[in-house]
């Protein structure tokens, strides 16, 4: 297997740093959701909305400042990036908006809490603190190691980020939110699934070695030995508690699926693929016979429309893949389906159904490919970073992405049951949308180091000095 | 570390790839499925986005609209143009409630999804044009309708008439009737109004001229006068009928039939027993001709089958019994029961010279644009009797209506047949009796309009005149507007 192949993208010395490149995009990124935006007040209401400036100002502002902060301070980084963030923090800006204009959902939460607010401004703010921190992490992450410091002090803030929601009420059926007095909730479960991914690089980087030589072959599989064991046990155990107690399916496999790709790559054995699926298998069934929460969704999943009119949890799935069916191959278009019939939680967690509802299957073909363009760049970066930190924690937020949109995207087209999370950029959410932006801020960190022309080799003095044997 | 990071990548794409196909299997391979499910408010919120087609007469009156409404995802509403007298025609078109005969059989065109509609859907796509339903022209005739729904008035009953040449039903009436526009929305008076309608005793929502069977009385003794001519009891209408008064039901040993009042009935020929409406000449009629002739023949008018006109009717019984119930099931009472649209099927089919035309109340549907979609041809049913018998019958009935019990369906200058009906229902006889008449008008070339008269319940004399008196001004209101009409 040492066939050579040019998997990085390091070019040669002198590479081009693609910054007019990623600006290029921008303009793209920026354009279409505001094309996006026209149309929604076309089809809604028959004129332009009067927003539009002021939204197509403010997104292109942010993507702007963005923009000049990578080429000040991350000039090599991958220029795909940013662009591709943008355009979906861009689109899920107007999918909000539009549902926001929805009488369905206006009367709703009228009748519900006594007064609707529009997610919509929000959604803008907190995209606003999620392109600053990008730029906070730009700034003060000079070089992608200096985390390589905070792995133990990583795995405490988690495990307090993870336990502190279950001392909180449970809001919709999960316990998944903190809540702070007057400055509304956070969902720490984004902004571990960050730390998390620190932590494990760190760890895994010294413990490979032991991890990947110290075991036994048994049936062609290399099994660890048991004290090697340990923490993928203490990982798993840790998704099986927040799995009951927090009733939050989405979460518990994220955490556990980025632990098991983290360590597959760090120790190249396949065995801990094979523990790792056994392990989540006995875990989720095991959850799924006794715990009620998600007992409910698992029944949602295996036919949606069996209990729909009984159970809340069916009329959500079964209303989400009614809003696919009637999308069909073109979409309704936007602002002219029916995907607010969903509820409450449409712009949130199924945001999804109304890309699918209105955009139909080529913009959902569309928004997928975006998904995987962006975990792909991801892979890449961590194939061209040089040092192992770089690599683990390239590949743990790809990673951690891909599963995420996998989770939510398939609980929402009904592929595997719901779980409640949010699509990265695209719902509305202020904790995720910042998290999500602090994650790509790291991956242009590492992508920066990784592209980065290797400093001219210095002169060597021994050099002048060889002779060319003449005949 | 290279080898599993190409792996992981690979497993990055697995997932992706997985959630494509998953949504081609939705988007695409289920979308039509997934669009028609039940559970799907689409459909309904489509069906109610843009303007129903209407129903129409005959005489060109729209008896329908649609009103806008607000403040739920139902655009439209069905609307009415005096709903209580074209209920019993259109159905009904709720927004929570479903629809009924028109309004449901005719929903495709009506709502515009129909597949005959593709191309106007397809066109008004590209013309921008606002969406719309088809119409359903019927065959019905605005002033005959009005005829039978007035004559009705606050009586419990129903009307049907029919042109007996095409078989067009002409007019369908039925009382107490309902407005259907007070539930047609989804507020909560609008299903407050339908649970009432619900309740009510006298069951409004209920089309008694085509869902309510009623023994058919004396005039069931055309289909008997009918039999005994086609079989050859009698060849003659003014032939003795060699019937004693009163007549013993057969295998009774006394169970005398007798007949209403002091009528000459002894030993009658056919046409003064109908004239009088003898129940001892037709009673024994029905039993010498046999449970299966005098079946056979009913079955030849209609009976025992129910009738799609589109909308269903409900089938009317002729029994299979035995001899005494036979010979009463011959003059219209024991298990003998019957629709109106039935009955005035019997009076068409007899001033139609024996041809019986099957019923029919769609004449076109027609495309937004009112282009013709499709036109309803008319079409035979049966040959109950022959055309020689038919004319038999006609002076018979004729004869009824000049020197007979039906002399309140005159008109001047016009020939009219007709026959009175009386029917005795409850146990013992005890609850009112069912006022029927049946008729027909001719003019010049033919007969234009048969109609069947149906009152429930009116507490006035049980004589065999009830009938004359009651139901046959309604029936000569209705042939009335349909001879002005033609004018």
């Amino acid at each position: 297997m040492s066939v050579v192949t040019n998997t990085t993208t390091i070019g040669a010395i002198e590479a081009p740093s693609r910054r007019n490149t990623e600006l290029a995009l921008l303009v793209f990124a920026v354009a279409i959701p505001v094309f996006a935006y026209a149309n929604v007040g076309l089809a809604m209401t028959g004129s332009l909305p009067s927003g539009m400036l002021g939204y197509g100002l403010g997104l292109g502002m942010m993507a702007g400042v963005a923009h000049l902060v990578v080429r000040k301070f991350a000039k090599y980084a991958d220029p795909l990036f940013l662009p591709l963030a943008t355009l979906l923090n861009g689109l899920g800006l107007v999918l909000i908006w539009r549902l926001d204009q929805s009488p369905r959902l206006i009367t709703q939460a009228k009748r519900a809490y006594g007064a609707f607010s529009p997610s919509a401004p929000h959604q803008l703010m907190f995209s606003a603190l999620g392109v600053a921190l990008f730029i906070g992490v730009l700034l003060l992450v000079k070089d992608h190691r200096v985390l390589q410091r905070y792995t133990y002090i990583s795995m405490f803030v988690a495990m307090l980020l993870l336990i502190l929601p279950m001392f909180f009420p449970a809001k919709f059926g999960a316990r998944i939110w903190i809540t702070i007095p007057g400055l509304g909730s956070i969902q720490p479960g984004e902004f571990v699934k960050i730390i998390l991914a620190v932590f494990f690089a760190g760890y895994l980087m010294v413990k490979r070695d032991a991890l990947a030589l110290a075991s036994r072959r048994f049936m062609g599989i290399y099994l660890p030995r048991g004290r090697d064991l340990g923490p993928i046990l203490v990982v798993w155990a840790m998704s099986i508690l927040i799995l009951v107690f927090e009733t939050d399916l989405g979460t518990s496999l994220l955490f556990f699926g980025l632990f098991v790709i983290m360590l597959y790559v760090a120790t190249e054995r396949t065995s801990w693929i094979v523990f790792g699926l056994l392990m989540s298998a006995v875990g989720a069934v095991g959850v799924a016979s006794f715990e009620s929460h998600v007992k409910a969704r698992v029944t949602a999943w295996m036919d949606p429309f069996a209990c729909y009119k009984t159970s809340g949890a069916c009329e959500q799935i079964g209303n989400a893949i009614m809003s696919f069916g009637s999308g069909g191959t073109l979409g309704t278009g936007l602002g002219q389906g029916h995907s607010d019939l969903i509820g409450f939680a449409a712009n949130a967690d199924f945001i999804l159904s109304t890309v699918g509802e209105e955009l139909g299957l080529a913009g959902m073909m569309a928004l997928l490919l975006i998904y995987g363009l962006i975990v792909e760049r991801g892979v890449r970066t961590a194939l061209a970073a040089r040092d192992p930190f770089g690599k683990l924690l390239a590949i743990g937020l790809s990673g951690a992405l891909a599963l995420q949109v996998f989770v939510v995207a398939g609980g929402v087209m009904g592929l595997i049951p719901l779980t409640g999370m949010t699509m990265p950029f695209l719902a509305a959410g202020g904790s995720s949308v910042i998290a999500n932006w602090a994650l790509i801020g790291i991956l242009i960190r590492i992508s920066d180091t990784a592209r980065r022309p290797a400093p001219a080799p210095a002169p060597s003095p021994d050099a002048e000095m060889t002779q060319v044997v003449r005949p | 570390m290279n080898k599993p990071l190409r792996r992981i990548a690979i497993f990055c794409g697995l997932l992706i790839l997985s959630l494509m196909i998953r949504d081609n299997w939705l988007q695409y391979v289920r979308a039509d499925e997934l669009n028609a499910n039940d559970f799907n408010r689409r459909v309904q919120i489509e069906r109610f986005a843009h303007e129903r087609g209407n129903i129409i007469t005959a005489d060109g009156q729209t008896i329908t609209g649609s009103t806008e409404t607000t403040g739920t995802d139902f655009k439209y509403k069905r609307s009415w143009k005096d709903g209580p007298m074209w209920a019993p025609v259109t159905g009904f078109a709720s927004q929570v409630f479903d629809a009924t005969q028109l309004e449901k059989i005719e929903d495709g065109i009506l709502s515009g999804t129909d597949n005959r509609l593709f191309f106007d859907r397809t066109l008004s796509m590209f013309t921008g044009e606002k969406k719309q339903g088809g119409n359903v022209v019927t065959t019905l005739n605005s002033a005959a309708q009005k005829a039978a729904f007035q004559g009705l008035g606050d009586k419990k009953g129903a009307v049907a008439a029919i042109n007996p040449q095409t078989g067009a039903i002409l007019a369908l009436a039925s009382t107490p009737s309902y407005d259907p526009s007070v539930f047609a929305g989804s507020s909560n008076k609008d299903s407050q109004a339908y649970k009432t309608l619900l309740d009510d005793k006298n069951s409004p929502l209920l089309n008694r001229a085509l869902r309510q069977t009623y023994p058919p009385g004396s005039t069931f003794k055309v289909v008997t006068a009918a039999a005994a001519l086609e079989n050859g009891l009698y060849s003659s209408i003014d032939e003795p009928t060699k019937s004693p008064v009163p007549y013993t039901l057969p295998d009774t040993a006394s169970k005398p039939l007798n007949n209403e009042g002091n009528i000459p009935c002894e030993n009658a020929t056919l046409k003064v027993a109908l004239q009088w409406s003898c129940n001892t000449v037709f009673g024994k009629i029905s039993a010498d001709l046999g449970n299966e002739k005098m079946k056979a023949e009913a079955e030849k008018f209609g009976f025992n089958k129910q009738i799609f006109n589109p909308v269903r009717t409900e089938a009317s019984i002729y029994p299979k019994d035995n001899r005494p119930q036979n010979a009463m099931a011959g003059i219209g009472q024991a298990s003998n029961r019957a629709t109106p649209l039935q009955m005035a099927m019997v009076a068409a089919a007899v001033a139609n010279d024996g041809k019986l035309m099957k019923p029919y109340m769609v004449d076109t549907l027609q495309a937004p644009n009112v282009d013709v979609l499709s036109k309803t041809q008319p079409e035979q049913m049966s040959q109950p009797m022959s055309a020689a018998t038919a004319q038999k019958l006609q002076k018979m009935m004729e004869f009824v209506v000049t020197d007979g019990t039906g002399t309140s369906a005159q008109i001047p200058g016009v020939t009219v047949g007709g026959k009175t009906g009386t029917a005795q229902h409850g146990v013992d006889n005890k609850d009112n009796p069912y006022a029927w008449f049946i008729s027909y008008a001719k003019s010049g070339d033919g007969s234009p309009v048969a109609v069947a008269v149906v009152i429930e319940g009116s507490d006035t004399t049980r004589d065999d005149i009830a009938g004359g008196k009651l139901a046959a001004p309604i029936a000569r209101g209705v042939m009335k507007a349909v001879l002005d009409g033609k004018k």
